[in-house]
């Protein structure tokens, strides 16, 4: 408890470098914010009119004092409202996680059905024609970025099938099909290649020989040993993917108008509404130390070996 | 377990195979401008969104260009900034670790922390940042992308230092009488240059792709300069009736991402202890 803790604090000076500089970087860029913003509405204005709306923004104010106001805010669950919509930006930014968490949920579900069964099945049968078969289905899954995968899909699924929507009018589980496979499939491939490794590993350690030797089942060896071991790793690794991907999967959201906090975060980029970036960079420090904590307690959990040795040397 | 000498020998044809590939890959790009049989940036109205032909193998995009043209000039802009990204990284972080390590001082602490930060920091928002601060463009994606990775080599290299500098030889160097400089350059750096090149070949391929997905977002490479990433979203909409326009510049870094990490397994391999070099 008294580690989790500790590690909790941990977050306040990333979180405050980290906004920190994200404020300088946008005060330096942003000196025509307000002049942005009315070309985004497509309104041509006089300089009165910007300037009384830089005095009403606080744009005018010194830099840290603006720092300090809009960390007070923060800390208070006031975020400021957004230069675009002129709505609440904690609430905007509520409103997109949902759709952000339900395809987290999904492709991380796909992810583990399709590559722990299979990164298994090609570690048994290494150096067989389904383990070479796997591994270059593996290979070409790595090689290919997401967005690829995206526009393959759309073209197969979508257009050549004609199954699916090209594109997401909704949040909706039929919408999600699309986004959830692209994810699952890039993931995939990559986790099939380290469940295959790991289980790999572990089939070659000589307590599992001792075990062949008195007579255990393979079978009984893989389930209750090996994978117990591989655990470790394979939910390391699924953490950090789940906390990419809860920061919103930038281009697979922005392709499929899948309505989530990644894409929130592009458009907001596109319109320089700097509060809504903020809100989302505070987001990604969050959940960068929240999925190290979890991972390191997983560790502690899952492997004795970290537990009694920090015990040991007490 | 060593390699037999037969493993041993695959393991080196294969980097020889792998590296010439690379190297090729490089070259063409290298004279990409000369390669291309049309000129990449020449507008034909005319003959926009041709279906694939004698002329243009791969036809051409909504403003008459010739694809094949296009994709073999973005070669060039992929590569080269993807190399250049990499090498950077790689010898900065690298740098900055082996310092951290050997000195395991208040510097140590200060730069680590910094690095966590780098590490937190969601790289589309720098991406933004720095393309907001210095106009938008290709160099500022690499910039971006160069400020949120070399906290990984910062941290390679520093782990490595720290179980180089405990070994018995460290100790039997410096009773020897060497400096720390001579220490570093001459027993510290070759033995963690192996994990450290492995990493960044392997890196070739990934970095590679994030470009690419900087400039498809339009956080990168701008129209109309041929980019891979950024030819992909351009002629996104032409997917319906032509789709062969904007899946060629994907199987084009496809191809690139095989080749480069083809050859970053194959170093792996020839760099791994238990292939017995030396």
């Amino acid at each position: 408890m008294k580690y989790v803790c500790r590690r909790l604090l941990q977050l306040i000076p990333i979180l405050l470098g980290i906004t920190f500089l994200s404020f300088a970087m946008m005060h330096v860029a942003g000196s025509d914010v307000v002049t942005q913003l009315y070309t985004n509405r497509g309104v041509e204005v006089s300089q009165e009119i910007i300037d009384a709306k830089r005095a009403e923004l606080g744009l005018d104010k010194p830099f840290l004092t603006q720092y300090f106001t809009w960390l007070k805010g923060m800390l208070t669950g006031d975020m400021g409202i957004s230069y675009v919509t002129g709505r609440n930006v904690l609430d905007t930014f509520m409103e997109k996680l949902p759709a952000t968490l339900l395809l987290t949920v999904l492709s991380i579900l796909l992810t583990v059905l399709i590559s722990i069964p299979l990164g298994i099945l090609a570690a048994i049968k290494q150096g067989k024609w389904m383990d070479h078969l796997l591994r270059i289905s593996s290979f070409i899954g790595n090689a290919m970025p997401n967005f690829f995968v995206a526009i393959l899909l759309m073209e197969l699924l979508s257009i050549k099938l004609g199954w699916l929507p090209v594109i997401a009018s909704d949040v909706s589980f039929q919408s999600a099909i699309m986004p959830t496979l692209t994810l699952a499939i890039s993931m995939s491939a990559k986790y099939m290649r380290q469940v295959r490794a790991t289980v790999l590993e572990e089939l070659n350690k000589d307590y599992v020989i001792g075990l062949k030797a008195r007579g255990v089942r393979s079978r009984d060896i893989l389930w209750k040993n090996v994978m117990k071991s591989a655990m470790v790793t394979i939910l390391t690794l699924l953490a950090l993917s789940i906390g990419s991907l809860l920061g919103g999967t930038a281009i697979i959201e922005s392709i499929f108008m899948w309505d989530g906090v990644g894409k929130l975060a592009v458009d907001s980029i596109n319109m320089r509404d700097y509060p809504m970036i903020l809100a989302y960079v505070v987001w990604m420090a969050i959940i960068y130390v929240l999925v190290n904590l979890v991972t390191d307690l997983l560790y502690r959990v899952l492997d004795p070996r970290i537990r009694l040795g920090e015990k040991a040397k007490q | 377990m060593k390699k037999s000498r037969k493993q041993r020998n695959i393991v080196k044809f294969r980097l020889v195979v792998f590296a010439s590939l690379a190297g090729l890959l490089i070259l063409f790009s290298l004279f990409s401008d000369k390669l291309c049989p049309m000129d990449p940036y020449l507008q034909d109205l005319s003959n926009a969104k041709a279906a694939p032909s004698f002329v243009h193998p791969l036809g051409t995009d909504r403003y008459g260009r010739d694809m094949l043209s296009r994709i073999i000039v973005g070669s060039k802009t992929s590569i080269f900034s993807t190399l250049l990204l990499v090498t950077f990284i790689s010898v900065f972080g690298s740098m900055i670790g082996l310092i951290c390590g050997w000195f395991e001082n208040t510097i140590d602490v200060i730069l680590m922390r910094i690095a966590d930060m780098f590490l937190a920091f969601p790289g589309l928002v720098f991406a933004l940042a720095v393309a907001a601060v210095l106009g938008g463009g290709l160099q500022n994606a690499i910039i971006a992308l160069a400020a949120i990775s070399w906290p990984k080599y910062a941290r390679l290299a520093r782990s490595q230092t720290l179980t180089q500098k405990k070994a018995t030889y460290i100790k039997a160097a410096r009773l020897a009488g060497d400096s720390d400089w001579k220490l570093i350059v001459r027993h510290i750096l070759p033995n963690i240059m192996g994990p450290i090149l492995v990493t960044a070949v392997l890196d070739i391929g990934t970095m590679m792709m994030e470009l690419a997905g900087l400039s498809f977002l339009g956080l990168g490479a701008k129209p109309p300069i041929a980019e891979w990433g950024s030819m992909m979203s351009e002629t996104r909409n032409l997917l319906t009736t032509q789709p062969w326009v904007t899946l060629s510049p994907g199987i084009a870094i496809f191809i690139s991402v095989v080749i480069f990490n083809l050859f970053g397994e194959a170093v792996r391999d020839w760099l791994d202890p238990k292939n017995g070099r030396s």
